[in-house]
């Protein structure tokens, strides 16, 4: 049994399955003994993303308990503005749902899917951060900056921790793309491509848990 | 140009600092010197610098770490001989400089000694231990060592370039906030600590994922070796807490850099939530310093026992409790902040529980050791040491768990004496058995015996001497960090304290001496079939040293201590078991990914801290670079061919066929 | 040699999805999730601003939903799902939570505690001066 560049060069736990043929068998890939590698590095990418959830819990633990240290200066009633909201909203749900068909094009080996779908992501993600640069901006114009007080120091720091993850994730987007391009559909490629896949997702996620807690929650009516 | 960097920032006038800067200066260039001149650099690079295979980063971690323990050392000597003379007088310290050396002393010892042994000794042992080839990301394994590096050397240029912090090993806000910390001091620490925490996450990622997912076949969890499932543990431990420390610690940075207010003193900043925070990642911190330890500890009395670990299942049960439990006692340590009795009460109790699990272990050690044949060798020394030094370190932290009895000895030298005694009794044993232990396996000879007893001794009456004291002067009401006091009472028990430094630095010239001995005669000490103990699991399978693979063919495994029951039937039949079919093995490519990574890694740190702001780019652009480069690659892996592994594999089998006649009886 | 490996009984990558073969299929997957979220936003959006909703129990309602979402963005999107081959991605996720709920429960906890006894940070200043 020779060791192929698919299989980890460890231990076999957790071999993965293989059912029919099609797209779902062209996720396994393995030959009949050996770990998958894509099992071992999407996991471990999990695990790195588990990370970063807490990482933003302490963000979020922190604006919380910082939520009323307004110092006097303008509170979340008086700064957030949900139809900006709704529309980033949209644009970072739209772009996970594209990151989807961009991973499902990879598995089809479909060129016009993948591609199509990862400009899509893009545009809807940079529209998402450039979104955010302006209220941004404009909070701070208007003094409302994360010097001002805790709780903007918090509020600054939270979403825009999100949005240079973000950032990085549309980076990240782009050196898929070249690399597909270059390299085509090889099964390390692949292997990256869940893992973007994996790390976009997860960013919506935690914009799920950011609008909810911090803007809906921050404009309700107490 | 240069930011706030300038020739003031060498402090010409502290005479101490310039001569031991200068005498670090010339030991490096010596070091490299000899490299280049012997014709070694190309081996140091290939074999161990660029190199994605755990055992030689393990290795290297362990380096480090043994390095970092001799500077965190001197700080301690500084320090003792400080509080031994400086009664009624100002000492030979002054404020300014005795506040950074116990501030380095703490974080050198727990970020820079502790974590890179622990580390290195799990990277170098649990791939061997679960009969994998290396952990599941290599390369990165590399990248997480160097980051790592970039911080110690970041912490050690603070000494001739600049200053370091003089808050204290947890940098307690208001007092490091920009307004009453306005040097490069704790800006040292805070990049220091944000590069390595990254380094240490990787690492964590990696070993979780290793324990998981990358094992022989037939190697269920209820057969890995008990270090395996502490590793898993503590790396959970690792995956779950070190994102909390790089909040904060960001927090800080922001406060520092860009005028945030998460802790200041105005516009509604909280420094509670500081402490808050870092204690919610520096309780699990110790635990992930410790359960490494413990499962040092359970191979240890197991081997040298010549018995089974007694209780495997309540072990792993016990573990994983700890892991769990750790994340639910983190009040502790600021009992007296003033959140009021309920809180306290919850906290406290949280706190006593988890020494149970605790307890536990120490009674399945104790029972391991019942009704076997006990071999004292030099890591069952420290075995023995720990468990009685542990279990009084542990029992004063169950007194200093009751909420009454901490607002009286919260921050006294009896808190002092607490964490150095769990700190040295539990972790700096552990990690000194499994340094005797494994040492064979990964060089190929044994440490001299002698000196190694010789050194445990010194260490073991040395830390008493050392710290017993330290009770007595915290009950008695003296504070911890003074600089200097004027209670005569005090003195002459600090006295002695230094009397036990000094007997612990005895242990360590005997450490160094053994190590410079047995590398001088290693001819005399080599261990020829790689079993040098009668060892139990299946890292004893292998050479010493392990080839490149570490198991020609991946081992087969049927149940706990896979390597014992070969062993057993081997010795039955007088014969080896038949020899395998041998394959082409591929094994990942060298990289140069993580030194270069952190070469930018370090200039980006301390342009950051001098506020280089045009080199902070350049520095992290480079880095990106790197990432993308390695990206980029098309051959990450090499192929070994059989023959090459038949070969490699055929000579240890003849090695221990020799020895097979007399294998069974005990070393 | 890995049929003797108790641990082969499937196991799957994080993200992967196992099911028929067939494209459609997939796609259906995630047009079904980004409904499910789109409603699920919408009502939240809904309740933040109306008075249908008891206020005191607004964040309440709000926090129940966003759960609700990200449940939608982990079993259509990450196709993180309860079957036995997702077993050690979801212990992993379950890990992950428990720590998430104590540090901000904790937290919240403590520092509100902290905060009622203790001076305001503006109060002890001024006594320093």
């Amino acid at each position: 049994m020779s060791a192929g560049a698919d299989v980890y060069p460890g231990g076999v736990a957790g071999g993965g399955l293989a059912p029919g043929g099609g797209y779902a068998a062209a996720l396994t890939e393995e030959p009949a003994h050996g770990a998958s590698k894509r099992i071992v590095v999407a996991y471990g990418f999990w695990i790195f993303l588990i990370s970063d959830i807490i990482l933003f819990s302490a963000l979020f633990a922190t604006y919380a308990v910082l939520t009323d240290a307004t110092a006097g200066g303008p509170s979340g009633r008086d700064l957030f503005e949900l139809p900006t909201v709704a529309v980033e909203t949209a644009c970072l749900l739209l772009s996970t749902v594209f990151c989807g068909f961009a991973g499902i094009g990879a598995q089809v080996r479909r060129n016009g899917m993948y591609y199509g779908s990862m400009a899509a992501t893009f545009v809807l993600g940079a529209t998402f951060v450039a979104i955010e640069l302006h209220e941004f901006a404009t909070m701070i114009a208007a003094g409302a900056g994360p010097d001002r007080s805790a709780f903007l120091s918090a509020f600054f720091a939270l979403i825009g921790c999100h949005g240079l993850h973000v950032s990085a994730g549309l980076l990240w987007l782009l050196t898929m793309m070249a690399q597909v391009y270059a390299k085509g559909y090889r099964a390390d490629i692949r292997r990256r491509l869940l893992c973007f896949a994996l790390f976009w997702h997860t960013l919506d996620i935690i914009w799920v848990a950011l609008f909810s807690l911090v803007y809906l929650v921050g404009v309700a009516p107490r | 140009m240069w930011g706030k960097l300038s020739w003031e920032a060498v402090p010409f006038h502290e005479p101490i600092v310039m001569v031991t800067s200068a005498v670090v200066a010339i030991a490096i260039t010596g070091v490299l010197a000899w490299v280049v001149v012997k014709g070694h650099l190309h081996y140091i690079w290939k074999e161990w610098l660029s190199s994605v295979d755990h055992k030689r980063i393990g290795v290297m971690y362990v380096v480090l770490a043994l390095v970092m323990l001799l500077r965190g050392f001197a700080d301690a000597i500084l320090m003792r001989s400080q509080q031994a003379v400086a009664m009624g007088s100002a000492g030979f310290l002054p404020p300014e400089h005795y506040n950074q050396v116990f501030s380095a002393h703490g974080t050198i010892m727990i970020f820079f000694v502790a974590m890179p042994f622990v580390i290195g000794l799990m990277n170098f042992a649990v791939p061997l231990q679960l009969g994998a080839r290396d952990v599941a990301f290599p390369v990165l394994n590399s990248v997480g060592f160097w980051l790592t590096a970039t911080g110690a050397l970041l912490v050690n240029i603070s000494l001739f370039i600049g200053e370091f912090a003089r808050t204290g090993w947890l940098p307690y806000p208001p007092l490091s906030e920009l307004a009453y910390s306005p040097g490069v001091g704790v800006d040292y620490y805070l990049w220091a600590l944000q590069i390595s925490g990254a380094g240490t996450l990787l690492s964590g990622v990696n070993l979780v994922t290793t324990v998981l997912k990358v094992r022989a076949p037939g190697m269920a969890y209820l057969h890995m070796p008990i270090f395996c499932w502490t590793t898993l543990a503590s790396n959970l431990l690792i995956v779950a807490a070190f994102p909390i420390l790089t909040a904060t610690l960001a927090m800080l940075l922001l406060d520092r850099y860009l005028g945030f207010h998460f802790f200041t003193n105005e516009a509604g900043g909280n420094p509670m939530m500081f402490m808050n925070l870092i204690w919610a990642w520096g309780h699990p911190e110790v635990y992930i310093l410790v359960l490494p330890a413990f499962g040092i500890f359970s191979e240890v009395f197991s081997t040298f026992s010549g018995k089974p670990l007694f209780g495997y299942r309540s072990m792993v049960a016990a573990t994983m409790g700890i892991c769990i439990l750790s994340f639910m006692v983190w009040l502790h340590h600021f009992f007296t902040m003033g959140a009021g009795a309920d809180v306290n009460a919850i906290f406290g109790i949280a706190t006593m529980i988890i020494a149970v699990p605790t307890g536990v272990k120490i009674y399945n050690w104790l029972f391991t050791m019942y009704s076997g044949r006990v071999v004292f060798a030099t890591p069952m020394l420290w075995a023995l040491g720990f468990v009685v030094t542990f279990v009084v370190g542990g029992i004063t932290g169950v007194l200093l768990a009751v909420p009454p009895a901490d607002f009286v000895l919260h921050n006294s030298l009896f808190l002092v004496a607490h964490f150095h005694n769990v700190i040295i009794g539990g972790v700096l044993f552990g990690v000194f058995a499994g340094y005797e232990y494994w040492f064979p396996k990964a060089f190929g000879f044994r440490l001299h015996e002698g000196l190694g007893k010789a050194a445990f001794w010194f260490w073991i009456v040395g830390f008493y001497v050392a710290f017993m004291p330290l009770y007595a002067l915290g009950l008695m009401g003296m504070t911890r960090r003074m600089q200097h006091y004027d209670v005569p009472e005090w003195q002459p028990w600090l006295l002695v304290a230094a009397g036990g430094a000094a007997l612990i630095a005895i242990g360590v010239a005997l450490q160094v001496v053994q190590l410079v001995w047995s590398i001088r005669h290693r001819g005399a000490l080599r261990d020829v079939t790689g079993d040098p103990w009668n060892g139990r699991t299946l890292e004893w399978m292998t050479s010493s040293p392990p080839p490149m693979f570490n198991y020609a063919v991946m081992p087969n495994v049927e149940g706990l201590e896979a390597y014992w029951m070969r062993k057993q039937s081997a010795l039955e039949r007088q014969t080896l078991h038949p020899e395998p079919e041998y394959h082409d093995i591929h094994m990942p490519r060298n990289s140069s990914a993580g030194f270069i990574c952190a070469f930018f890694a370090a200039t980006m740190g301390f342009a950051l801290i001098w506020h280089i702001w045009w080199l902070v780019v350049v520095a992290f652009v480079g880095a990106w670079a790197v990432f993308v480069v390695v990206a980029w690659r098309d051959e990450h892996e090499e192929a070994i061919p059989a023959a090459t592994v038949a070969r490699i594999d055929r000579a240890n089998r003849t090695a221990r066929e020799a020895r097979l006649p007399t294998l069974g009886s005990a070393t | 040699m890995s049929t003797s490996n108790p641990e082969a009984h499937g196991d799957i990558a994080p993200g992967d999805e196992l099911g028929p073969a067939d494209l459609p299929h997939a796609i259906r997957g995630y047009l079904v999730g980004l409904a499910l979220a789109t409603l699920l936003t919408c009502v939240s959006f809904y309740i933040a601003q109306s008075t249908l909703v008891w206020q005191p129990s607004i964040p309440i309602a709000l926090s129940v939903l966003a759960l609700a979402q990200m449940g939608v963005h982990l079993v259509f999107f990450l196709h993180i799902t309860s079957g036995p081959d997702s077993v050690n991605n979801v212990m992993a996720l379950a890990f992950g939570l428990l720590i998430v709920i104590l540090l901000v429960f904790g937290s919240l906890w403590i520092i509100t505690h902290l905060d009622h006894n203790l001076m305001p940070m503006e109060r002890l200043m001024q006594m320093q001066r």
